[in-house]
């Protein structure tokens, strides 16, 4: 059987065939308006060169980041309602508080606050009131908003009220769309909340995206299940993807590194992306990303939501060099025009690609052209560019271990054959690290939540969560025997008696079938 | 740091305050950032908030410091309601029978140097320049006014419901113990109003200029990032503090004990610090610095801040993670914590400790 890894990204769309442990082919094609013809580009070019049965592909995986480029260009999004239950607690700081106004104006920005929520211990803050939520959800309707974004106070802790909350809605808003802060997010309610309304708003994307990857696979007769990869390199089937598109935030990065551990076979290594205008460099520990620390802002907006840790800069293979006292590489890149602009291919900008060309690193193009720019300018070029790899790398990396580097994207002809003392490995088929990743993705289960110590011993609750991560991961399509620990941790709360500690625990396994 | 002397609190000063009030919260104290929020609504709705030098108040004057207590990460997902803090300081105003002149901070770090702002905003009342710690400690007793046999009580600690109650009690530390308690029938979190003084037992007591403080350590660090420099380095100078160690954090060991989170993790040197280890015991705000070899580098009642090496924006006990680049800041306490009194107060010992305190500059 077969697996197919699609990366739908914002210049290429690239697709990749595997057999088990091996990769069979990657294309490239570019990404188009409508998404749905470029998948239907690149999934044809691979199935027709490798000449496999179509009956024998047992599952697609997608990765993209159409959704987080609809927030951040502020486009696409739909109009929607946020609810939150807090009264009496929770109204100095609305909902949408602290979002930039174009993106609040590009939702509608309105909002509702109603009786309910929970205390960190699971009492109520306040009972919820069925008239209040009737008149809220009257006022949604002639606003004719169908997109409604419910998030209640310590809903990670207790999602009861939120569930309740959506039946009485639903009664008088039977065609809208809800979304549920509890399903998406942790702790910290402005952050949750923020992802319920991006969720809410992306979803009517989310819908005809996910619909126009159905549609291609089905134009080519791919019968298949297919999925969408996550932030943190799992997947997710496709109607969770519909109704969870704000899931795939980050989820690029990601994949180009759990690619590169893939195709490498290193677990712990830093990975340096290159693409045409920038370098994304990450640290991969134990096959996955390394998460950031701080919360992540997304168009402006602050999320908490588990994104891969990555250092950019302004370095790519279309990146222009400028000579004047010293050399200088980027940030203006000519991006697409490579082909038309830099020296090799006849244009008249000095390119970082031209660089390599010239002093015989890379083959393309003409070469007589880059090696006329003189063997000084072509060295001191080439020191700055090791150079600017070197500081991003020593940036992420975690220890004083030797761990490689390992170089993918279309620009890694630019990385040097040693970053400092470290070694660096560049696997076959680096151009399509990505799709490799979105390939080679898992089935996780996570839990975050608030345990009491009280009455069970820190092992005993460890135990529960990771019981309960299980379920979650199984129920998402995960082979039981396969699960593993992936990521855990548990956070004592200051400042109170009764010893309650916050628990962060995930698990990941293959996928079944 | 003389030289920006705060004056008035408009909206966009809250960045710096804020970020300021997380380099001081020497890692704990909670998140600034709700407060910021906050802060910045009330300003919006009534103007930027006055911030006046002690000395400026009448001896006979009302100052009262408004806090929120309780456990910061509850704060973070029940907002508060709004209006807690004000009716906390009315209840104890008609308790007392007088109108209060001045609010103030109760600590200089943390949530509890950004909420007292909003307040001032919503009373329409000014605040003063100082606070009663110059830092963040964990507890309500430890405050230069109990060092100057000011009581914490009458206190007033009011929720998000409606519910406001007076605290007597014989000792401040009885009315930490007391108040502690109140907080988790409240939800993990209450806004209290307490020490009442006049303004002169302000003058002798609080700790003055930190408001100007944070504001200047928060400015510094962002026109230091934007220039994409580590602060440390200008800091270090313009604080008299010191950088006692760069490295990556190895290990992270956390514990909860009595309602506090208390742990300690190890850093390993990098650059010059290559080949060398440390270890950051804290417990809610880093208590002590030591190597390997237990000798200590810097201790409570004095700062450890932890920053991140290469932006150097503060990094909380609960933010720490495995990995982390960072780089550990040391600065002197006020004098009033080197006292006997005071190292009773919040000295190592009183911590758990096995340390006689010995000041940061002797140990570097």
């Amino acid at each position: 059987m077969y697996r197919i890894g699609i990366d739908v990204g914002g210049t290429n769309t690239d697709a990749v065939v595997m057999q088990n442990e091996k990769v069979l082919l990657g294309v490239k094609n570019p990404t188009t308006e409508d998404v749905m013809t470029g998948v239907i580009n690149s999934l044809k070019e691979v199935i027709e060169k490798t000449e496999i049965s179509k009956d024998e592909i047992s599952s697609v995986m997608i990765g993209t980041t159409h959704f987080t480029n609809a927030v951040v260009e502020r486009q696409r999004l739909s109009q929607t309602a946020a609810v939150r239950l807090c009264l009496p607690a929770a109204q100095c700081l609305p909902p949408m508080v602290d979002w930039p106004e174009d993106i609040k104006s590009s939702v509608g920005g309105k909002f509702w606050m109603a009786k309910g929520g929970n205390e960190f211990d699971g009492r109520e803050i306040s009972s919820i009131d069925e008239d209040e939520l009737l008149e809220i959800a009257e006022a949604i309707g002639r606003e004719n908003i169908e997109s409604v974004a419910i998030c209640s106070v310590f809903s990670p802790v207790n999602d009861e009220m939120e569930k309740k909350a959506l039946s009485i809605l639903q009664t008088k808003l039977p065609n809208a769309d809800f979304t549920l802060s509890s399903e998406i997010g942790r702790l910290g309610i402005l952050e949750r909340e923020n992802a319920a309304i991006m969720n809410a708003s992306l979803r009517n994307l989310g819908k005809k995206t996910v619909d126009a990857f159905g549609q291609a696979l089905k134009t080519l007769g791919v019968a298949c299940p297919y999925f969408i990869t996550q932030n943190d390199g799992t997947l997710m089937g496709a109607d969770f993807a519909k109704s969870y598109p704000v899931l795939t935030f980050a989820s690029g990065p990601t994949n180009s590194m759990r690619g590169a551990s893939f195709l490498t076979g290193e677990q712990n290594a830093i990975v340096v992306d290159v693409g045409g205008t920038s370098t994304d460099v990450g640290a991969l520990i134990k096959g996955f990303p390394r998460p950031a620390s701080t919360s992540v802002d997304v168009g402006g907006v602050r999320t908490n939501f588990r994104m891969p840790d990555v250092y950019s800069i302004a370095l790519g293979g279309g990146s222009i060099v400028k000579k004047d006292q010293s050399v200088s590489v980027g940030p203006k890149s000519v991006g697409f025009n490579i082909h038309t602009d830099a020296m090799i291919f006849g244009g008249s900008t000095i390119t970082t690609t031209d660089i390599a060309v010239g002093l015989g690193i890379a083959d393309i193009g003409d070469a007589e052209k880059a090696r006329a720019l003189g063997n000084e300018m072509l060295t001191s070029t080439k020191e700055k560019i090791d150079m600017m790899i070197t500081d991003a790398v020593e940036r992420m990396r975690v220890s004083s271990e030797s761990i490689p580097v390992l170089a993918v994207g279309g620009g890694s002809i630019l990385i040097p054959e040693k970053v400092g003392d470290l070694p660096v490995v560049k696997p076959e088929n680096f151009a399509v690290a990505n799709a490799v990743g979105a390939a080679i993705g898992q089935i996780s289960g996570e839990v975050d939540r608030i345990f009491s110590l009280a009455d069970k011993s820190r092992d005993q609750v460890l135990a529960e969560a990771k019981d309960e991560a299980t379920q979650k991961a199984i129920s998402a399509g995960a082979k039981a025997d396969t699960i593993e620990i992936l990521d855990q941790e548990d956070v004592p709360l200051a400042y109170l008696p009764g010893n309650a500690t916050r628990v962060r625990l995930k698990v990941v396994g293959d996928l079944d079938g | 740091m003389a030289d920006d002397v705060l004056k008035t609190i408009s909206i966009s000063d809250m960045e710096n305050i804020a970020l300021g009030g997380a380099f001081l919260g020497t890692g704990g104290g909670g998140d600034p950032y709700i407060g910021k929020l906050m802060a910045e609504e009330a300003i919006q709705k009534n103007g930027p908030v006055t911030v006046l030098n002690v000395d400026d108040i009448p001896d006979d004057g009302l100052v009262v410091p408004v806090a929120m207590m309780g456990a910061p990460t509850v704060m973070l997902e029940k907002l508060p309601q709004g209006n807690e803090a004000i009716s906390a300081l009315e209840a104890l105003q008609s308790y007392l029978g007088k109108k209060t002149d001045a609010v103030f901070c109760i600590e200089a770090g943390g949530l509890n140097s950004t909420i007292p702002i909003a307040v001032a905003a919503q009373a329409k009342l000014p605040i003063v320049d100082g606070d009663g710690m110059g830092r963040a400690f964990p507890e309500l007793q430890m405050v230069s006014m109990t060092m100057h046999n000011i009581k914490a009580c009458p206190m007033v600690m009011a929720d998000e419901k409606g519910n406001s109650l007076v605290l007597n009690t014989v000792d401040n530390l009885s009315t930490e113990k007391f108040a502690r308690v109140i907080t988790v029938e409240m939800g993990g979190v209450g806004l209290i109003a307490l020490y009442p003084m006049t303004g002169a037992e302000a003058k002798k007591s609080i700790l003055r200029g930190s408001l100007s403080l944070i504001n200047n350590i928060g400015r510094i660090i962002h026109s230091e990032q934007k220039e994409n420099r580590n602060p440390a380095n200008f800091l270090k100078d313009k604080l008299k503090g010191v950088v006692l160690f760069e490295g990556r954090v190895m290990d992270v060991d956390r514990r909860t004990e009595g309602g506090f989170a208390k742990g300690s993790c190890k850093i390993l040197g990098l650059e010059k610090y290559s080949g060398k280890e440390i270890s950051l015991e804290f417990q809610n705000e880093f208590l002590l610095a030591k190597s390997k070899d237990n000798t200590p580098i810097a201790m409570t009642p004095d700062l450890i801040c932890l920053l991140d090496l290469e932006t150097g924006q503060p990094i909380t006990t609960e933010q720490i993670r495995y990995g982390f680049r960072v780089l550990v800041f040391g600065l002197s306490c006020d004098p009033q914590w080197r006292t006997k009194h005071g190292l009773e107060l919040v000295g190592p010992k009183y911590f758990g400790y096995d340390y006689t305190y010995t000041p940061i500059e002797d140990l570097n």
